[in-house]
Order: structure tokens, then sequence, then C-alpha cells
């Protein structure tokens, strides 16, 4: 069975199955919290969730390519928090104006991604040794750095933090919004119109058919970690000015978040197939979760654990099925 | 009355949509050596997998009796347990344990669960005495040669109290000298009571070491031989492997055959796993525009070896050799080197190798091309698209459209596909790496007609191939292939089965 009948004779293709899924699971989170809570269903309260959480969306888009060759980053998080602590001592300290200092932690995250990526490929290791090493590099480069938070107080920065850009009818969203929309958009652009994303589809379906296939398998596997590196950064700027300072325990654990929402978002994590749109969708469902918890109001922040954790493990039984299915 | 340990009666297995085995006996006796033989894909190892219960009782037709009792095994634990062994061609050992562990794997040597190591050492060091294995029970399996690790497995047999020892093909990884003492410790074991069922490619081997030999052709058995009674000879064992009349399953083809495309020359690759054990010998072929060259060789012959070491170092280590394209020498480092030159190769494992099968046929066609169909980077997926169609038509590809997902098709079609995906890529030189295997009858005349349709383009193509019926239906020349070397070169008047079979098992004498 490839395709899901619908009434009417209409069809979906399997592929599309798990994102709309998630999609289905959004609308009904959204209509359920809209029924219980006064004031929940408004637009404001889904922007709400891409202001909060627009550097972990950024994150997880470089996950996704990484996920899509079948590798897996562990480092993200780390990196997050690197480069807050970079961008805060520099502008803090030496008084380093944002403009060099953003493009300068742009930088050191796309070079670990790139170095983790070369390891990766040129001596044949599993993506999880190789970013876990990486992981633990980059949360214990912070503390050299400095052990405390250091506060950023750059008026760029201030000003990024604290603008409101007005969309009609009083629905209002962040600077970090826009950069995550561009990210998202620019991603889904490269995996579905260049040559680098069909190589990052091919070396995530089969990797030897890849090669036989005559695709830079190699150069690839080191482009998606180069990626995921420069969305950590990336992220971790977007971070910083939601969080105003630069800390060695911000985003910890955030590696975690992303691959749940990367899974969530209906990518098989054997790589090969899924959309940045289920990814987009997988940190829509998290946030959402958090916020009908806060919502609740009585309950603690645990239970967003344990709704995240349920729902991870509906999801990979999903793909189980749908994968099991598919290989016939 | 002869004594048979073992007799199988009647036995027929059918797979979805083909007989692998109808109506097959064969009845061994207590304390010889008896050899299968058998082209590729005849059915010897599914019927030793309908032994050995790994197709458990029932999922067959037929009865086994095993040492007077009639079995209905349901999985090898019942079979090894009445005390039938196989050694499979790929040896089953756990390379980072010891000898002796593995020789105990399942089956250890323990004091209310705590293994006794002295005991297990001490056992294991007498059966690899039995064998002829002279290395410490504690040696890791990993730092032996192949031809010891067969010994290992031969010591496991010998730890399970085997009546009946299988091996599939036990020679075909060995050097000369393992060989030689392998087969030695055949004999012996028989002389202790042991009963060998052998299955060869290497017939001078069946006719030296056999008392019987049963040959099994499509699925059937064709006759039992017995060597001290019968005048059995190497030609007579071929004559009855493939002794089948041809048909008209071949669409009629004149080539004309032009300049030269490709010469390999004295091409030497070595096996990535052993180093030191060359896998192709020396090899040279030349391919000629709109010819059709076939390459015939067993399992083993390194075949597939020799085509995936040429297309860009795909396999093998230490290669060595030369390739000239048009006459010009050339140097192929990369898979994306030889596709810049115009070569292809379909691989015979079109689903583990050729195809993403979780990708759809538009992406699967433009994979190896993507070059011509993008600028700067930038897919051009209305091109795509028209390309894919176009070949949906003219290959006649069997699918709703060209966003089916490529898992889902018929193996004819999954073909279809690859050779679009070749095609696309505008090569001189088609590698086809058993075109047909696994597919339909019909599907097979279509795949002939293609492969006819790119030689009358001017493209040079090699069909490696297992059939040789179809090599001599399809092919306007043949070379053979054995252990590595190229034992000969013929034209199609002068190719017969008898003929390319006797080039393929005896090798240079």
């Amino acid at each position: 069975m490839s395709t899901l009948s619908l009434g009417g004779g209409r069809t979906i293709p399997a592929k599309y199955v798990p994102v709309m899924v998630t999609a289905c699971l959004f609308a009904a989170m959204f209509l359920a919290g809209g029924v219980r809570y006064e004031g929940f269903a408004t637009g404001q309260i889904v922007l709400n969730v891409f202001i909060d959480n627009a550097f972990l969306l950024i994150v997880a888009v470089g996950m996704t390519f990484v996920i899509l060759t079948g590798g897996i980053d562990l480092s993200v998080g780390s990196v997050v928090a690197l480069s807050t602590m970079i961008a805060a001592s520099l502008m803090s300290g030496p008084g380093w104006p944002p403009y060099v200092v953003v493009p300068l932690v742009l930088l050191v995250g796309s070079g670990l991604g790139l170095v983790m990526g070369y390891l990766i490929h040129a001596f044949d290791i599993q993506p999880f040794i190789v970013t876990l090493a990486g992981m633990f590099l980059a949360r214990g480069l912070c503390y050299t750095i400095g052990t405390e938070s250091i506060p950023i107080t750059d008026p760029t920065f201030t000003v990024f933090a604290q603008t409101r850009l007005d969309l009609f009818a009083d629905l209002w969203i962040s600077p970090s919004v826009v950069i995550a929309a561009v990210v998202v958009v620019v991603a889904a652009y490269v995996l579905h119109y260049t040559r680098l994303g069909r190589a990052v589809y091919a070396t995530g379906g089969s990797e030897q058919s890849a090669l036989l296939m005559g695709l830079p398998v190699g150069r690839t596997k080191v482009a998606v970690y180069t990626i995921s590196g420069f969305c950590s950064a990336l992220g971790g700027v977007v971070l910083s000015f939601y969080m105003l300072s630069g800390y060695g325990l911000h985003a910890v654990g955030m590696e975690l978040d992303a691959i749940a929402a990367v899974v969530i978002g209906g990518t098989l994590l054997t790589g090969g197939t899924g959309f940045l749109l289920g990814t987009v969708l997988g940190v829509l469902v998290l946030g959402l979760i958090q916020t009908i918890l806060s919502f609740e109001g009585t309950l603690s922040s645990w239970w967003t654990k344990i709704v995240i954790g349920l729902l991870l493990f509906a999801f990979i039984l999903l793909q189980r099925l749908f994968s099991a299915r598919s290989r016939l | 009355m002869t004594d048979h340990i073992l007799r199988m009666t009647g036995i027929t297995k059918t797979f979805p949509g083909v007989k692998a085995l109808q109506d097959v006996n064969l009845s061994v006796r207590r304390g010889r050596i008896h050899a299968i033989c058998g082209e590729n894909g005849a059915g010897k190892s599914t019927l030793m997998k309908v032994l050995s219960g790994v197709y458990p009782h029932g999922t067959y037709e037929g009865e086994i009796h095993f040492d007077g009792a009639r079995c209905a095994f349901g999985g090898i634990r019942d079979s090894e347990h009445a005390g039938i062994v196989i050694i499979h061609q790929e040896l089953a050992l756990s390379p980072q344990l010891s000898i002796a562990e593995n020789i105990f794997l399942g089956n250890e040597r323990a004091r209310r669960g705590i293994i006794d190591w002295n005991r297990t050492n001490y056992e294991a060091g007498l059966l690899m005495k039995r064998v002829g294995l002279r290395e410490n029970p504690t040696t890791v399996v990993s730092d032996l040669g192949v031809g010891k690790q067969q010994l290992v497995e031969i010591a496991k047999a010998l730890s399970k109290e085997v009546k009946l020892l299988i091996l599939d093909e036990p020679t075909a990884a060995l050097n000369d000298d393992d060989s030689a003492h392998l087969l030695d410790l055949l004999r012996g074991l028989r002389d202790e009571g042991i009963t060998c069922v052998i299955i060869s490619h290497k017939l001078n081997e069946v006719t030296a070491i056999a008392d019987a030999v049963t040959i099994i052709r499509d699925g059937r058995t064709i006759e039992t031989l017995d060597m001290a009674t019968d005048e059995v000879t190497e030609d007579r064992i071929i004559s009855g492997m493939v002794g089948r009349a041809l048909d008209n399953r071949f669409p009629p083809h004149e080539s004309t055959i032009g300049e030269e495309a490709l010469r390999i020359e004295d091409w030497t690759v070595h096996s990535p796993s052993q180093p030191g054990r060359k896998v192709v010998d020396g090899a040279s072929l030349t391919l000629r525009r709109g010819e059709i060259v076939g390459l015939a060789g067993l399992m083993g012959a390194g075949r597939t070896e020799l085509a995936m070491s040429v297309f860009g170092r795909a396999y093998g280590v230490n290669i060595s050799g030369k390739i000239y394209k048009d006459g010009k020498p050339i140097e192929i480092r990369t898979v994306q080197d030889a596709i810049r030159h115009g070569l292809a190769y379909a691989t015979e494992d079109r689903k583990r190798y050729g195809l993403n099968l979780i990708e759809d046929i538009k992406r699967n066609i433009s994979a190896a091309g993507l070059s011509g169909l993008s600028r700067r980077g930038w897919v051009n997926e209305h091109e795509e698209y028209a390309v894919a169609q176009r070949f949906h038509k003219s290959m006649n590809i069997k699918a709703p459209s060209v966003s089916s997902v490529v898992g889902k098709l018929s193996g004819g079609n999954q073909q279809k596909v690859v050779l679009s995906k070749w095609i696309l890529t505008e090569p001189d030189v088609l590698i086809l790496d058993e075109p047909t295997r696994g597919i339909d009858v019909g599907a097979k005349y279509e795949i002939y007609t293609i492969i006819n349709r790119l030689a009358d383009e001017g493209k040079a193509v090699l069909v490696i191939s297992s059939e040789l019926p179809e090599l001599l239906g399809l092919c306007d020349r043949v070379y053979t292939l054995c252990e590595g070397r190229v034992t000969g070169e013929l034209p199609r008047r002068e190719a017969t089965q008898e003929r390319l079979m006797q080039l393929m098992t005896k090798g240079q004498e």
C-alpha cells in the first residue's frame, strides 16, 4: 500500500502521511485548547510559540539536514551555549561591535560542524560518537570563557530583543521569528531544488546506491554537519536576543528537543524521507504543549516532558509501521 | 539393502510466482561424500535450506527421512539436534571471539551457569587437533585466514556430534593449499563415519573427492551418478548441468560492430577483506561500439568484482592495470570519473546498490544525471519531470506515474528505472550485471530488446550473466572468467553451453 485512500478516490502519497498526521495533531491540540481555555484560540498564541521557540526552530532545521542523511548531531545544544558565551563575552569585555561578533560566532559554529563532518566522513566514524565528543568539547569551552552568566547590554541586541513587528489585526512577532522564517524558507529551497538537497535524500535513502550513482556522498555528509553547526550558532545568536545573556548552562538538553521536533515532524531517523515543513510543525507541537500546560496552571512543567515522551513513542511506532510497509 | 542416512522425496518448494524446487529426490548413503552440482540458481541452496529447517516443515511439499526417522524440522535448532549441520559459504563466526568460544557458542561448557574455561579450551584443543588446526584456542577468530576459519566451523560442527555435514561452496574462497587440506580433512571425516554433502562449482574437486553426484537443473533432480559404477567425468557432469534446449526467448538482432570503445589490460584487483588474495587476476577485455559482449563465470569467479573495480574503484584494494577509452589511456579514480568518461554500471543487486527504494521514479532516474538537469547546483524540476515522463513511456515502465515509489515496482520495472537512469547519463559503455535476475519471462524479453537498441545506437554493452542461454542468445562474443582469470573468449557461432561451462570450471590448465 503506497497511498492512503480518501473518499471519492483521491489519494495522498505515503510520504506525506506523517507530516499530515503532525498537522492534524497540531490542529487538534489548538482546538482542544480553544475549547478548554478562554482566550486560547487566537492567532497570537501560535505566533507566541514561534517567538518563544525561534532558536529551537533554527537549530531543528540544521538537525533535519543531518537526520535526512541518516546521521545525528548531538553537539547542537552545546554549540548554542558556546555561541551565546562567545557573543556575550566579546561584546561585554573588549566591547567588540555586533557586526563583527555575529559573523565570528557563525564562523566558529560552522567550523565546528565542518570538523565533525570531516571526521565522520574521512574516518568513517559513527556520527553519534563524533558529535558526542563535539558536545562535551563545546560545553567545556563555555566554562573556559566564564562560569557565570554574562549579561548583554549592547544596544543592537537589546533593540532586537525588544522590537515588536506589528502584523495586521493586533498580531505581532519578534525579529527572531523573521530570521527563523528566512532560514526555513532557504533550507526548504535548498533541500527541494538543489543538487545538494537531492544528494542529502539519496544518501539517507541508501548510501551504497548513492555512491554507485556517482553522487558526492562524502561532500554531502561534511556539508550537512557544517549546515547544522551554522544553524546552531545562528540559534545561539537568536537565543542571546531572547535571553540577553551568555551562559554555559543555556540550552542544556536542547539537542534532544531538536531531535524530538524533527522526529515528530515525520522525518525518518534512518534518513531518506521527511520535510522541513514537518520540522516546523514538530517545533509548533512542542511549543504548544508548553503553552497548554501554562494555561492549565496547576500542572508542573515536567508534564511537558511526559507528553513529549508519549508523543515520541507514538511517532516512532507510526514510522515503524510506515517503513515496514514501504520495504516490501 | 543399502543404508541411506538421508532420503528426501518429492520435495517441492514454491515462492510467490516461482517454483524453486519441483519434485526433487535426494538419497545419501551413510559414510559417503555426496556432491550436489548445478548452475547458479538451479535450486541447490534452496534444497539445503529445506533440509536444514531454514524453510520450516509445512512450507514445502515432500518428505524428509533422516537416520531412519521422518523429520519435520521447525528451524535450524531442530535439524542440528538431529545431527545435521550446514556450513554456509559466508561463514557464521563471531569475529571478535576466540576460537574456543566460537566452537562452543550456544553450547557452552559450563557448570551451574558458570563457564568452565579450562574445559572449554581443553576440549576446543582436542577438536582443533581433529581438524588439523594448529592455533591457540584463545586466538581471536578475526586474526585467522579464511581457510582456518573454515576449520573452526568444522570443529564447531564436530562439537555438536554431527552425523551429516553439509558444506556450501567450501573451497570458493580458499587458495589451493587450503583447499587441498580441506578435502583431505573431509576424506578423514568420512572414514570416521561422518556423512558429507558438498555443494561445489569446482568439478575437478567433485570428481576427486565425491562418492556420488546428484545433478540439479531448473529446480529438478536430473540424475544421480555413482562414482564407483558409472563412468563420471567433468564433461559428463557439465552436460547434465546445462542440458536444455534454447527456445525463442530472444529478440532477433544483427549487430553492427564499430571501433573499439573500451579496453582493459592486465587488470588485477585484491580482496578488501583479505588483501593477499587476488579476486581479479590479470584480466584483459576489449569492448567495441555496437557490440554486445558477455562475461560468463560461476559464483566467486570475480565478474562483479571486475566490473565494479573498473567502475570507479567501487570495489577492491590495490588495483592495477590499464584502461583505454576510444584508444586513449584514461584514469578512473571515482565513480564520478567513470560517469564522466562515459561508463555506466547497472548492479546485480538493484535493491541494495542500484536504487533508492524509498524515493520515487523521477528522482531515481535523474540521480546519476543530475549535472545535466541542473545549473549551478539548482535542479530544473520541470525538465526532470519531462525526462522522467519520456522514459516512463519509451521504456514502458508500468507504474501509475513518475511519482510512484520505486520500492513498490516489480523487478522488471525497477530494472527499467535503473537502465533509464544510466541512459540519461549518455554513456558509451554500459556494464549490465545480471540484468534479468529476478525478472519474469515477459519483462526479460523487453530488457533484451532495450539492450539490443542500446547496441544499435553505437554503445558498447558488457552483459554479466549466470544464465548461459541468455549470454548465447544475446551476445556477439563471450568471455569466460574463472577464479579471477579470463580463461576464454568465444565468438557467438563457436560458443556452446558445454564449451563455456568447460572454460568456466576448468580454468587455465
